[in-house]
């Protein structure tokens, strides 16, 4: 049999399209997962990347940050979380969040650093507010970068996310340690396949956000 | 008026980028800073808007310490124009002009406005409204940072190499086009460059500064042409200032003499008519009156005369507006040494010797010398 062979008969089988172990309860787990971790992701490192980003200070710091953080393995900080905390949603979210945070915060420093200077000094001797400056003028011209940080650290969730399974949670993690377990490998190339989907999912999304988003005077060119 | 009063600037690391400069800025007049990089000329333009704060002294606006009001009431009651215009890439042209007025909460619909009317005051075509500053030269970008500077009518515009980025077909355009709005809208300008010519051009003052942020001259132009106030001013100003300062006499003074001129069908006693005791060439013209070159009259042959074989009348100078220094060139570039005077409409006015221009130099010199005291003094009353 082959990999073709497995996916087909992993989505043809009904009973994968419903109850609590169907498809669509399993992709709006692992939704909710990767929103929950990016959320958390996002809130720490958006802000931190835009402030040292926008005042220049801090830059060294936080690439040494970001590089022990990539460091660490996300499995056995999850292993770790979940013998110091014990069983609940905090282990899954530490390493998931510890994995997002530093292609957010450093491409969000670099974005705000690559910003023209002439227009942030243009846009102060007109007399705009430090807010204004990093709202209105610097953040507008950052943001598709940004957003590729913020993509990044999606897509890398997604894929991490499926080690929730291995702590008795839910999401497509599921079929996988599952099938691995039950040797069906129907099971895990079906829970595979359906992690590459979402991964090409997120990419459509933010695909779309950026056209929604970034200025048509910044896009051009991308 | 902006007052600045013996102000320093001085670096944590010791650097003293302006040193007790004072200065006085005259209202509703363009009043450039000039000098080598480093003299601390933009270092002393950001001062005004706050920008750089200084280390010592103060700057005082229409009597009153800038440091009176907070700062950003200041800066958008100043425009601000930048090298390479400094456009918001994610704004639109218009929404880069009405920039201040939204700042200043005015409403979109009266900011556009506003915009529009800008676009048009510094000869931007209406239909870049909508466009992205990516979508525009380096000119026209130029031209929207100036429109944004003004886009609240402030009384005050500082201006920071605003035209060195440009070629210097465009930056002419770029100044001819501040020199038309100046005089539409009276500003009070503040302009920084490193060109010593387009100090001159601009300046109703010049303010000369050299390295370690000292003011070496302060001056009108034509008196920094004729009297430079060191060696730094005048290695400053070049080596052909003398020929430069005939830029601010008028040709009008001249005494344009019309008898060595005929026209190309003049008849045999036409030509032999004319007075050839003070010019030894005759000017000769088309029917229109327009000039074809000049000959020596024995070469002239009533009916046969030929254009091409004429000498070279170099480039007429227009004898209402143009100036000595544009008369003088004609006459240099003519073999024969006399300059051909114009009207608006290209005829000829007359013709003028190079030794009567040069008594015009002379004549103007002793009055400039004459007229340059009397400006010292009006400017010790005020």
């Amino acid at each position: 049999m082959n990999v073709l062979t497995y996916i087909d008969a992993f989505f043809s089988d009904s009973a994968h399209w419903q109850g609590y172990d169907g498809i669509p309860t399993r992709v709006v787990e692992h939704i909710q997962y990767t929103l929950m971790a990016l959320g958390i992701a996002a809130v720490v490192g958006l802000p931190t990347g835009l402030v040292t980003g926008h005042t220049g200070r801090g830059g060294n710091t936080l690439a040494l940050i970001a590089t022990a953080a990539r460091a660490l393995p996300s499995f056995g900080l999850m292993v770790l979380m979940f013998v110091l905390l014990g069983l609940g949603m905090a282990p899954v979210m530490i390493p998931l969040v510890v994995l997002a945070i530093p292609p957010i915060l450093v491409t969000t420093y670099e974005a705000m650093r690559a910003v023209d200077p002439a227009p942030v000094d243009a846009a102060r001797g007109m007399g705009m507010a430090e807010a204004g400056v990093l709202f209105r003028v610097e953040l507008p011209v950052a943001l598709p970068l940004i957003l590729s940080g913020l993509r990044t650290a999606a897509i890398q969730i997604v894929s991490t996310a499926t080690i929730a399974a291995y702590v008795s949670f839910g999401g497509l993690g599921r079929y996988i340690i599952d099938g691995l377990y039950q040797r069906n490998y129907e099971k895990v190339v079906g829970g595979a396949t359906l992690v590459a989907a979402m991964a090409l999912a997120t990419l459509a999304v933010f695909w779309a956000v950026g056209r929604l988003t970034v200025s048509r005077g910044v896009r051009r060119g991308a | 008026m902006i007052r600045i009063e013996s102000v320093t600037k001085r670096y944590p690391d010791g650097t003293v980028a302006v040193d007790r400069l004072s200065l006085e800025i005259p209202d509703r007049s363009i009043t450039v800073l000039v000098g080598p990089s480093g003299c601390g000329k933009t270092t002393t333009l950001r001062m005004i808007n706050r920008m750089i704060e200084p280390s010592e002294g103060t700057i005082l606006l229409d009597g009153v310490d800038i440091l009176r009001q907070p700062v950003n009431t200041l800066r958008r009651s100043m425009g601000y124009v930048i090298q390479n215009a400094g456009l918001f890439q994610h704004r639109t042209i218009l929404d880069n002009i009405a920039t201040v007025p939204r700042l200043l909460g005015w409403g979109k619909e009266k900011s556009r406005a506003r915009a529009r009317e800008l676009m048009e005051r510094v000869g931007l075509d209406g239909s870049l409204a909508k466009r992205y500053p990516y979508q525009l030269s380096g000119g026209q970008q130029q031209r929207v940072g100036v429109a944004r500077a003004l886009a609240a009518d402030p009384p005050v515009l500082l201006m920071d190499e605003p035209f060195s980025a440009v070629d210097p077909v465009v930056r002419k355009g770029l100044q001819d086009e501040l020199l038309r709005i100046q005089d539409e809208l009276g500003k009070t300008i503040v302009f920084v460059t490193h060109d010593i010519d387009e100090a001159v051009k601009l300046g109703t003052m010049v303010a000369v500064m050299r390295t370690g942020g000292k003011l070496a001259q302060f001056a009108p132009p034509a008196e920094l042409l004729s009297s430079p106030a060191d060696a730094f001013v005048e290695d400053f100003l070049g080596a052909d200032r003398g020929i430069r300062r005939l830029s601010f006499f008028p040709s009008a003074g001249l005494e344009l003499l019309t008898s060595p001129v005929v026209a190309v069908d003049a008849t045999a006693e036409q030509i032999a008519a004319r007075d050839t005791t003070d010019a030894p060439y005759l000017l000769v013209t088309d029917l229109d009156g327009k000039p074809l070159g000049w000959s020596e009259p024995q070469d002239l042959t009533a009916g046969e005369i030929e254009p091409d074989q004429l000498l070279p009348y170099g480039r007429p100078f227009v004898a209402a507006t143009d100036s000595l220094r544009a008369a003088l060139d004609c006459a240099v570039l003519s073999p024969t040494g006399w300059a051909v005077g114009v009207d608006t409409d290209g005829r000829v006015a007359g013709v003028v010797s190079q030794q009567s221009i040069g008594e015009a130099i002379r004549g103007a010199h002793a009055e400039g010398r004459a007229d340059g005291t009397a400006e010292q003094a009006a400017t010790v009353t005020r």
